[in-house]
């Protein structure tokens, strides 16, 4: 008896592995990408599900690069609709997805991210200059004669005679992250390139340049605190004399216990991040695949959701959430490209 | 003689013994140490997860007055209606001296964008509302429910607060009113996911982990018993037939996120079953569990004595009626303990679902094992990033709805195997 018991279990499930539609129509919007964007994303993916007839999109959160992975994969309702990312599309991945067929892809940027340097309300509030950023954080620094060396400083007070003096003590993401590629890049570079040895080496030799001023000091002084933001705020609650390195949407909800330090003169402040004047800022996007358009029902809808003024305008829901909006010429030109649908151009 | 006796009660060998003795009382107490520093950290998790997560069991809710007036239904598609002007409008009656756009604007986030989807609902379903005055409660934002919880401080100045002063005198004037209220919060037990914390719920992880599960049930528990009782009854003992025991037992050992990895080579881009469905997750948790099934069957079918064995045979019992008939339903309680275990391990897993794209945002509930879904401990991974100050009770309530689950489980582990554990 116990038997057929198990036997008609078997049958049962190998009858649905079977008739699972493995390749039948999809009829919800598939988004991968970026973790950045993604709380971004859900927001709109929610509204669109819930106003309109369509499913709610399905969001995976997968990392910028891992996003574009899945997406480049192929056409067909197996592969993702959209991929969110927090930088621009890479000219590799592009070939790649050409190589897999995926040739139309629309391009959207959506509107901006702070990075913010914060710490603890209990402490003072910290100035920092990008060189700052950089002689604190990089590895290899120009010394006194010009020449790299080991990143010598402890304090503060080390780096600059006006900061205060605590040990250098800064919470970030690992390398795998978004937010770090950011801000390496805009905040790291842009520190190095105002030392004169670093600025000629990068019109000599822009790859040594890059090498040294992307790579943050493993000494102990940067402390890799994994890709959750919010266990960022809690240890910079724990520790006062810990700066920490997150999006701006996690300072604008715990602006009670953390204050963002103010870079090259400007706070991290929606409407600095709006302005361009805060130098720590990058462009957060979406691409589509112009063939699924008409093929998965509601991609459309859900760019027009995306696209419109009460989403992604000043005073939109994604506002609300801590992004920061494009200017308004920029936002109508977006808006129209994806009204005609126009792929962007081979790059 | 007594010269002997003497020497046993000599001073040295007084203090051997006197050694020995302080030798167990120090281990004793180095073991009761180990105890305490164990219970310490499980009180201190009991403690802070059901300190955070207890206030999220209730929900504040805002008693609106809402004027379902006929012009707002003009269009025949009742989804289509402005349910949020409708809200807006009877949060503006309450207070009609605010008039500037951003008070406005101040006073609309006061109650959730929830309330326009909830009257939304009630209008569809009963159509007949349209035209009529009541009174509604609809759910408060998550900023307004933190301060009714007390996790706002109103002594913070204002600019680094969510609720701003008015908003404050605001609340405070619907609480002297009895319009705001503490409710009961069943949306955390009927919703799916969301970005706002006031409407997420964890209906719809729950339904994918009982779907998952349900696939791992059928699949681990039939094959794991058949290859335990073909290998413990019926194998020959040859070198194959060690080598695949050796790898059963190391299966059992190998990190969960590379059957992850393996489910994503074989199920999704081979097979191309669907990613993120219950599907291919149970599957994946099938190639977990399987090791641990094998293993726990493969020991109760050892502990059932040869003399049952020989006894069936001596009546004239064939291998197989042996097997089946006797060795088998003695033991099949220590099986389902082992399989209880391996499904609760299964239950708390996220790394292989990772790979799978179960890590995902998924609003409507799933409704079958081809739908896109989510499990528990993906909602709680999930919310532990999100930037909500909300979410941080109801992740806390996740993990304790999570932990009620495994408990369960684990308590009727142990119960099957009081009740029906045999002695021989």
């Amino acid at each position: 008896m116990k038997g057929k018991g198990l036997l008609a279990a078997c049958a049962l499930t190998a009858a649905a592995l079977v008739t699972s539609p493995a390749h039948a129509n999809r009829d919800y919007i598939s988004i991968v990408g970026s973790s950045t964007v993604y709380p971004f994303a859900t927001v709109v993916a929610e509204q669109y599900g819930k106003t309109s007839n369509f499913k709610t999109p399905k969001i995976e959160s997968t990392g910028s690069g891992g996003g574009f992975k899945l997406f480049c994969s192929g056409v067909g309702v197996e592969h993702p609709d959209i991929t969110n990312a927090s930088r621009a599309v890479k000219s590799s991945e592009i070939k790649k997805c050409m190589e897999n067929g995926v040739k139309e892809i629309i391009e959207v940027k959506i509107g901006y991210d702070g990075i913010v340097l914060a710490n603890s309300k209990k402490s003072p509030q910290i100035e920092l200059s990008l060189k700052d950023i950089f002689t604190a954080l990089a590895k290899d620094v120009p010394g006194a004669d010009g020449k790299l060396m080991a990143n010598p400083h402890k304090t503060w007070k080390d780096v600059n005679p006006e900061l205060p003096d605590v040990a250098i003590e800064v919470l970030g993401p690992p390398p795998t992250s978004g937010t770090r590629d950011a801000f390496v890049e805009l905040a790291m570079e842009g520190g190095a390139g105002k030392f004169e040895t670093l600025s000629a080496l990068k019109k000599a030799d822009g790859k040594a340049f890059t090498a040294v001023a992307h790579t943050i000091r493993e000494d102990g002084a940067y402390i890799e605190a994994g890709e959750n933001d919010n266990l960022i705020v809690q240890k910079l609650q724990a520790n006062p004399n810990a700066l920490g390195i997150f999006g701006f949407s996690f300072l604008d909800q715990n602006a009670d216990v953390v204050q963002g330090s103010i870079v090259d003169g400007e706070a991290p402040t929606f409407e600095n991040i709006a302005d361009g004047k805060y130098p720590v800022s990058r462009p957060l996007f979406f691409y589509v695949k112009k063939a699924h358009v008409g093929t998965i029902p509601g991609i459309a809808e859900y760019l027009a959701e995306f696209t419109s003024e009460k989403a992604w305008g000043p005073e939109g829901y994604l506002a609300d959430k801590g992004m920061i909006p494009m200017p308004d010429a920029e936002r109508k030109m977006f808006a129209d490209n994806v009204k005609e649908l126009k792929p962007m151009a081979a790059k | 003689m007594a010269p002997e006796k003497k020497s046993l009660l000599s001073g040295n060998h007084n203090k051997l013994l006197k050694r020995r003795y302080m030798a167990e009382i120090r281990f004793k107490w180095l073991g009761i140490t180990a105890i305490t520093i164990a219970l310490a950290f499980l009180a201190f998790l009991f403690i802070s997860i059901i300190g955070n997560g207890y206030s999220a069991f209730r929900q504040t809710f805002v008693q609106l007055e809402v004027n379902l007036e006929k012009e707002h239904f003009a269009d025949p598609d009742l989804s289509r209606a402005d349910y949020g002007g409708i809200i807006k409008s009877s949060l503006r009656t309450m207070f009609p001296d605010v008039s500037s756009r951003k008070e406005k604007k101040l006073l609309y986030s006061l109650v959730s964008s929830g309330g326009a989807f909830k009257l939304m609902d009630m209008v569809k379903q009963d159509p007949k509302l349209i035209g009529s005055r009541f009174k509604l409660w609809v759910p408060a934002d998550d900023d307004v429910d933190m301060l009714m919880k007390g996790a706002i401080d109103i002594n913070e100045p204002e600019s680094s607060r969510r609720i701003k002063d008015i908003q404050y005198e605001w609340i405070k004037t619907l609480e002297r009113g009895g319009l705001v209220d503490l409710k009961f919060n069943t949306t955390f037990f009927t919703a799916g996911d969301s970005r706002e914390p006031e409407l997420a719920g964890i209906w719809g992880a729950a339904k994918g982990s009982f779907y998952t599960l349900l696939i791992t049930l059928l699949l681990a528990f039939p094959i794991g018993v058949a290859a335990a009782i073909y290998l413990e009854e019926f194998a020959p003992d040859t070198a194959l037939t060690a080598f695949i025991e050796v790898n059963i037992n190391n299966l059992a050992a190998v990190p969960s996120i590379i059957f992850g990895l393996l489910g994503l080579a074989i199920f999704i881009n081979f097979w191309g079953i669907p990613r993120s469905t219950p599907l291919v997750g149970g599957l994946v948790l099938t190639l977990m569990t399987l090791p641990t099934i094998i293993i726990a069957a493969r020991a109760s079918i050892k502990s059932v004595p040869p003399s049952i064995r020989e006894a069936a045979f001596g009546v004239g019992a064939s291998k197989i009626q042996t097997v089946f008939h006797h060795v088998l339903p003695l033991a099949l309680p220590g099986m389902l303990t082992g399989t209880i275990i391996g499904m609760a391990r299964a239950l708390g897993e996220t790394a292989p679902l990772l790979m799978i794209g179960m890590v995902a945002f998924i609003v409507d509930i799933p409704g079958s094992l081809t739908d896109p879904a989510t499990a528990l401990p993906v909602q709680i991974y999930l919310w532990a990033d999100s930037p909500e100050r909300a979410f941080v009770e109801r992740n806390s309530a996740a993990i304790i709805v999570l932990l009620g689950f495994l408990i369960t489980m684990n308590a009727a582990a142990v119960y099957m195997r009081n009740k029906f554990e045999i002695k021989w």
